[in-house]
């Protein structure tokens, strides 16, 4: 996943739990979609527990990122493109 | 798991380790996959960096860890279904390592083992819903009880080895 590492991002949440990421997610962003684990997104996979929860703003990408010993980060990357795939997907918003 | 080195018919175990801060993770791995690989079973172990020169360094000769592989690629691997393990055993001490855990279960329909292990195994394993054999123990530098545990498991516990 160090295709991400080399991406413009910015944090949002750092060192959380899994839960704090998606709690996060649900408060702040009205327009988010929920994918499966292992959802692919900037060439690297979302790691986590079900469910996932995928937040957009304008072109913005707001993500769970998880490291093995730093826990989950929440990133949020500007993305056309993904921004497009995700509300193209058939998945409902949530 | 049809993956370089793996005959075909052979039966396959991918371990699948988390943040080596944990002094139990390394040794309980070292032994599974040397207990594994006695049984017939080809193993893998995969883990961040730090986990991969921790083996290394730890079994120079490779007498227990044949063959090692980046966490990421191992989970890509998983995902994209390029592996078909036999049996995927995950190591999780912290909430990554269970989110780990879980994506592992959501993509890989075969056997699944979870230790969870650690200050935190028992608050740790009430995330883990999800279908798996767990088995929890609150270890952190004794190693001593969760091998009786994963003895129990794989069906090792009469052995004195």
């Amino acid at each position: 996943m160090g295709c991400i590492e080399e991406l413009k991002y910015e944090v949002v949440l750092s060192q959380a739990s899994f839960k704090e990421c998606r709690e996060y997610v649900k408060e702040h962003f009205a327009e988010r979609y929920e994918v499966e684990p292992g959802f692919r997104i900037f060439e690297s996979y979302i790691i986590g527990l079900p469910p996932i929860f995928v937040g957009v703003e304008g072109d913005m990408v707001v993500f769970p990122y998880t490291k093995p010993c730093h826990g989950t980060f929440l990133l949020r990357i500007e993305s056309p493109e993904e921004v497009g795939r995700l509300r193209s997907m058939k998945q409902k918003k949530r | 798991m049809e993956t370089e080195g793996a005959g075909k018919g052979e039966r396959t175990a991918l371990l699948l380790l988390g943040c080596p801060e944990v002094p139990v993770q390394m040794g309980i791995a070292l032994y599974l996959a040397g207990r594994l690989e006695k049984d017939g079973v080809r193993v893998t172990m995969a883990g961040n960096p730090s986990v991969i020169q921790l083996a290394r360094v730890s079994d120079p000769d490779r007498h227990y860890v044949k063959k090692v592989m980046n966490l990421e690629k191992a989970m890509a691997d998983l995902i994209e279904r390029r592996i078909h393990p036999d049996l995927v055993v995950a190591f999780a001490h912290n909430d990554a390592g269970i989110a780990y855990a879980a994506t592992v279960r959501h993509v890989f329909p075969s056997r699944l083992c979870l230790i969870i292990f650690g200050r935190e195994a028992e608050e740790l394993a009430k995330l883990a819903e999800f279908d798996c054999e767990k088995i929890v123990e609150r270890a952190v530098h004794n190693p001593g009880q969760l091998k009786k545990k994963i003895d129990g498991v794989f069906g090792w516990a009469a052995s004195r080895s």
